[in-house]
């Protein structure tokens, strides 16, 4: 049995959500860089250049990235040989407020959903899992809401054609269309239930995301790291086919209308076929660390 | 590229025309939804608002917390679309311009025409590198609001790009419709 207090975890989650918004995922980076060098479209390249340059602004001086700090989500896989001691929710609802405080992060979250009372920074969304093993990782995942807005749940028939499914997750993103922040990165839960399939879209977001120059067009050049080649295959198709809608940075046209496709899947009931879309604009923001 | 001044007339308006980049020094105002709200329930009540708009830009962002030492923090545009059903109310009685990212409703589009209004597009998730424009931050309106509430921003040559322009000239015609 390993002890562990949650007054560490605390400050660990606050390091986390700075961390998380202020520096830029590397695979963003490079796969923003990647697009750039290929996006033929002078508007295009200009505005993926005020997104690099921004990138670099908020790491110098310590700013957001985006000043949608997003709804704090924290994945916690926790090895079963771990005991914490004090309240575990709570140090990481008091990490969050303490690391949004800090950082100077927006506080975007209404207690009440419908009254809409004065925004703070708590609660965050927990997701906790058990793991084997006597290790802790956690993530932290502030998601904007212009993307988030455009997330898309279809319950399949278990009957559907690839190209009804491909057409779903083309369609949501022609809706999302400029307004949620091209290029995107698209998060695909395929499986599951209803809500486990909306799970796995988000997660889908926290897989990286892989440059890989040997194969055609800028979308298809950037690989996901999904070993299912089957699910890769469709990975790579619905970019090249996302890539020649002709969106582009800040939907004003370009090559470049998303980073990259990711997929996680999850078995399913004989009935059905739920497929869950979950859009991150091009500020996809995450930190991790293992304890 | 286009330089402009705040506050904006009739005239400056209409020469600008989809597509053109502009950058603009002077004074905007920071307004986003619940803003939106209150200030077109005021005006149907008829009621005095807290700011004069004759001649305004809004700008549809909520700024994160200022650090100290600095004038803002980051400061990006958030989705226009969700001010749609208020902004025609608004253009109605003097607001001059509009800033923000993504798609507007035809009601805005022929608002615009209407009332020689424009809607700018400003580079949307890049909050750090615009903060770098902007000079100073002031509240004006609904504080309890926190980033929600109205404030006054002094800006220098801001960065944008003409969506809409007064003659109805919508950038993402076409593309996106
Ligand atoms: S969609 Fe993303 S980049 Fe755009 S404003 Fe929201 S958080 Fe920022």
């Amino acid at each position: 049995m390993r002890w562990m207090k949650s007054e560490q975890i605390k400050e660990i989650v606050a390091r986390l959500c700075i961390e998380a918004n202020i520096r830029l995922r590397e695979d963003i980076l490079k796969a923003l860089n990647f697009a750039y060098n290929q996006e033929k479209n002078l508007r295009a390249k200009r505005i993926l250049e005020a997104i690099i340059e921004n990138a670099k602004v908020s790491r110098e001086k310590n700013l957001a990235i985006c000043q949608d700090t997003g709804f704090p989500t924290v994945y916690m896989d926790i090895g079963q040989k771990i005991k914490i001691e004090g309240d575990l929710k709570r140090a990481v609802n008091k990490g969050v407020e303490l690391g949004y405080r800090e950082g100077f992060l927006r506080n975007s979250i209404v207690s009440d959903p419908l009254k809409r009372n004065k925004p703070g920074w708590k609660p965050a969304i927990i997701h906790i899992d058990l793991v084997r093993g006597d290790k802790i990782k956690i993530t932290v995942l502030p998601k904007g809401f212009g993307c988030e807005n455009k997330t898309r749940l279809k319950m399949f028939n278990p009957t559907a054609s690839q190209r009804e499914i491909k057409d779903f997750i083309l369609e949501t993103v022609k809706i999302a269309g400029p307004d949620a922040c091209p290029p995107y990165v698209v998060g695909i839960g395929i499986g599951g239930t209803a809500d486990y399939a909306c799970l796995l879209a988000k997660k889908a977001l926290l897989k990286k995301i892989k440059n890989h120059p040997d194969t055609e067009g800028v979308g298809t050049k950037i690989k996901t790291t999904n070993q299912n080649s089957k699910i890769y295959k469709l990975e790579k198709e619905l970019l090249s086919e996302i890539n020649k809608l002709n969106i582009g940075p800040m939907g004003l046209g370009g090559r470049t209308s998303a980073l990259a496709v990711n997929i996680e899947t999850y078995p399913t009931h004989i009935a059905g076929l739920p497929i869950a879309v979950n859009l991150s604009c091009h500020a996809l923001r995450m930190a991790t660390r293992v304890l | 590229m286009k330089k402009i001044k705040t506050p904006l007339d009739g005239k400056q308006i209409t020469k600008l025309k989809a597509g053109n980049t502009v950058l603009l020094t002077g004074i905007i105002y920071t307004a986003r939804d619940q803003a939106h709200k209150r200030l077109v329930r005021a005006i149907n009540q008829k009621k005095k608002l807290p700011l004069d708009l004759k001649g305004q830009v809004f700008y549809y962002c909520g700024p994160t917390i200022t650090p100290k030492g600095e004038p803002i923090g980051s400061c990006g545009p958030t989705t226009s679309s969700r001010m749609d059903i208020f902004s025609p109310a608004i253009l109605r009685i003097g607001l001059k311009a509009m800033i923000g990212k993504g798609r507007r409703s035809e009601e805005v589009i022929e608002a615009c025409k209407r009332y020689e209004a424009v809607y700018f597009l400003t580079y949307a998730g890049c909050a750090a590198l615009l903060s770098q424009y902007v000079m100073a931050k002031r509240l004006i309106a609904y504080g309890d609001l926190g980033p929600e509430a109205i404030y006054e921003l002094k800006v220098r040559d801001f960065p944008l790009i003409v969506g809409i322009d007064s003659h109805g000239k919508d950038i993402y015609e076409r593309r996106c419709r």
